[in-house]
């Protein structure tokens, strides 16, 4: 086998990465860029897809230089990408229609709701695995279509495309308009059972399956680019957290990752077939592997983790940078009972209270600023709880260990509390970007660089373990104070706010 | 040579004994550790405190570190914003290396351990971020004593003590590894905490020059050695490492 690289790109929100590993997936090169958000509106956030685009040629290029190698030291590309955002373009000029409405733009919001009916946020669940919601893509495309004249018959006729940030890199590398099952269980488009569009669904949102990319495997040779980076297989396309949970080996029903960044993502494989959440958990694809069966996962999501920090630094100040937190929180022993439940925008995973905001409970003379940095640590850990309880409930069989990676993970005091009171043994592995590792396993695998996930498996390597070491009393009264300070978050918001 | 101002000497001493604890310390035990009055030691801590230097526990009357020497950016550097700053240069060391990685900062004339990255194979691997090891039979330990001179003039005052037969417990000898240490800008450890366990690292200067930390791997002498000296690959890469966390740090590219 001649020697070579993989590469991948990370199309995330903030930026645009590209990372180039070798055969053993250590990281030989790196190179990243920042793209411009757009505000038009409050809660519309946009990106500039002609911004990104060039931004991602500029990070391979770079990467590539940085370790002086040329296109053809590099055997495959994959790509891992920010998920749900929704691109629309011309296929003849290769223009986008408008700029791209990200996830995080809440401009569909009276739009789900009027979807919602009087069935309820849950009308879509059991056929597409997701409660209706403003990041998904599908009400977002058919925002566009009511708002720019003369667009839907342009879409019907397949004179304009839809793709996510996946689709949109692909057809400009390629030509080719496609997208992989992880991306497109993100739309509220794609039946589960058959991981194909779904009539019924398309039908009640008002797309033209015309638009539509094709449905294809996360890995899989798409195509070969064409110039500046002409002759290279584009190999494989994930949703960021999918590509995480690839790039941690969960290969095995059972097996969970969390990745813990500003939100936290907790994705547990659960095998070939969809499990459907009773418990207010995300039902969608893990990865698909070329021709081989499909592996869906549960997805149990954290929206304020890491920004909960950040919101001490930026808004409290009473430290100067993250990490100071966890100097702060161990002046003292315990949380001194102070419980913080950050439901800044509501509660997500597993409650979906909108009506909820933030707690600070148990307060009392005795608490001092250490108690409330562990409060604010141990937020993270507890929410944490509540996901993985979901989980052992939905699939039934309880967790055995919990892979950990993102920035939080270099917490030492979060790390250990967090094996504490899940009573589970906490893995964070060598390789820390699982994004871009698990886009180019997965590109890798597509083009025969490694020949199964089992050789992949010799390549994950734990760089620390954190064991449980707190007695079952103290976990389960922290556990029952953390619910009844949940329970004070509930009704806040009122009509008139 | 101009004369000492002692009650400098004082204040600095307190501080270095404030820092090197986790805990805060009460009057008592600040005047019972550096043999002074107490109604000395509580006049230096007062001007300290006006100056923001330290910082009284309104309960306790316990005091610790000021907010405004934590953030003057001098030598102190937060042992968990080290961390963080260094997390993807120690997996990228460990992973090239294939041995354990450890950085240490100095905590009252030893190596505290802040970060540990496990040796990538099977074996089995318990983290050692906490731990405490001697200056003077470590990697870590000299490469940090090398830029902290003063430090090794209290050694004289603790004593050497021998861990193996290759332990350096004579202070010339160590004064002089030293200085090769800062000539050749990494420190080797040859079996002198723990027998047949070899080490190499190198200082992490932040963006003033000022070494705040030490990054190194450990590991078997076989692996890390050819007849006795370390290996020029794993020199290498710990000081490729080194420099990429100082450039993260803010230190002038070197």
């Amino acid at each position: 086998m001649r020697n070579g690289y993989v590469a991948s790109i990370d199309q995330g929100t903030a930026s645009s990465r590209c990372m180039v590993f070798d055969r053993a997936g250590r990281i030989v090169s790196v190179a990243q860029k920042e793209h411009r958000h757009h505000f038009p509106r409050p809660g519309w956030v946009e990106h500039d897809p002609k911004e990104i685009w060039g931004n991602v040629l500029t990070v391979v290029r770079d990467a590539l230089d940085n370790a002086e190698l040329s296109v053809h030291d590099i055997v495959a590309l994959g790509i891992a990408n920010q998920r749900e955002t929704t691109v629309l373009w011309h296929r003849d000029t290769g223009e986008p229609v408008s700029n791209a409405v990200t996830w995080q733009d809440t401009r569909t919001d009276h739009l789900c709701r009027e979807l919602a009916g009087d069935v309820g946020q849950h009308r879509f669940r059991d056929r597409c695995g997701l409660p209706l919601a403003t990041y998904f893509s599908g009400p977002k495309i058919r925002w566009l279509l009511d708002r720019i004249p003369g667009l839907e018959e342009r879409a019907e006729a397949s004179q304009v495309l839809f793709g996510t940030m996946d689709s949109w890199l692909i057809w400009r590398f390629t030509g080719r308009h496609v997208t992989d099952v992880t991306n497109a269980s993100r739309t509220m488009l794609m039946s589960l059972d058959a991981t194909d569009w779904d009539d019924d669904l398309l039908d009640v949102m008002g797309v033209p399956r015309a638009m539509l990319p094709e449905i294809r495997p996360s890995a899989e040779i798409y195509g070969e680019s064409g110039e500046p980076l002409a002759g290279l297989p584009i190999a494989s396309a994930l949703g960021d957290q999918h590509a995480a949970l690839v790039g941690q080996t969960c290969f095995s029903p059972g097996e969970a990752k969390c990745t813990y960044g500003t939100g936290s993502f907790l994705v547990l494989n659960t095998g070939d077939q969809p499990v459907r959440s009773r418990n207010g958990l995300l039902t969608t694809l893990g990865y698909k592997l070329g021709a081989e069966p499909a592996t869906y996962a549960l997805e149990g999501s954290m929206a304020v983790t890491g920004a909960l920090v950040q919101w001490f630094r930026d808004n409290i100040g009473l430290i100067g940078s993250a990490p100071e937190i966890e100097t702060l929180a161990r002046t003292v022993e315990d949380n001194g009972g102070c419980y913080f439940v950050p439901a800044f925008s509501g509660l997500f995973a597993p409650h979906w209270r909108s009506d909820a905001r933030g707690v600070i409970a148990g307060l009392t003379g005795y608490i001092q600023k250490g108690h409330l940095a562990r409060a604010i640590l141990e937020a993270t850990a507890w929410q944490t709880r509540e996901v993985v309880e979901s989980m052992n409930t939905d699939y039934g069989v309880p967790l055995a260990a919990l892979r950990v990676d993102g920035g939080m993970t270099a917490n030492n005091l979060l790390m250990q509390f967090l094996a504490d009171v899940l009573d589970l043994p906490v893995v964070r592995p060598i390789v820390a970007e699982t994004v871009s590792l698990g886009a180019a396993y997965a590109a890798g695998l597509a083009q025969g660089f490694w020949p199964d996930v089992q050789s992949l498996r010799t390549n994950w390597h734990k760089a620390a373990e954190w064991s449980p070491a707190m007695d079952a009393r103290t976990r389960e009264k922290g556990y029952r104070k953390w619910r009844k300070a949940v329970e004070r978050t509930t009704d806040w918001v009122d009509d008139d706010d | 040579m101009p004369g000492h101002i002692q009650s400098i000497e004082r204040a600095a001493a307190i501080l270095r004994l404030l820092s090197g604890r986790t805990r805060r310390l009460g009057v008592g035990e600040l005047a019972g550790e550096l043999e002074l009055p107490k109604g000395t030691v509580h006049g230096l801590l007062r001007t300290l405190q006006r100056v923001g230097f330290v910082e009284q526990d309104a309960e306790s009357g316990k005091y610790q570190l000021g907010a405004a020497l934590l953030h003057m950016g001098s030598s102190y550097l937060d042992g968990n914003e080290l961390r963080t700053r260094a997390l993807n240069w120690s997996d990228a060391l460990a992973a090239r290396s294939e041995e354990s990685v450890r950085i240490g900062t100095l905590h009252e004339n030893q190596v505290l351990v802040v970060h540990h990255v496990f040796r990538p194979d099977r074996s089995h691997q318990a983290l050692e971020v906490g731990a405490l090891l001697p200056v003077h039979a470590t990697a870590l330990g000299k490469a940090l004593l090398a830029h902290h001179q003063y430090l090794a003039g209290e050694l004289h005052r603790t004593g050497l003590r021998a861990y193996t037969g290759a332990t350096i417990t004579d202070l010339y000898r160590l004064r002089r590894e030293l200085q090769d240490v800062r000539e050749r800008g990494w420190a080797f450890e040859r079996e002198e905490l723990i027998e047949d366990i070899s080490a190499l690292a190198c200082p992490i200067d932040d963006r003033r020059g000022l070494t705040v930390g030490a990054i190194g791997i450990s590991g078997s002498s076989e692996r890390l050695c050819d007849d006795g000296a370390p290996r020029d690959e794993l020199v290498s890469y710990v000081r490729e490492a080194a420099r990429s966390v100082s450039r993260e740090l803010g230190a002038i590219p070197w």
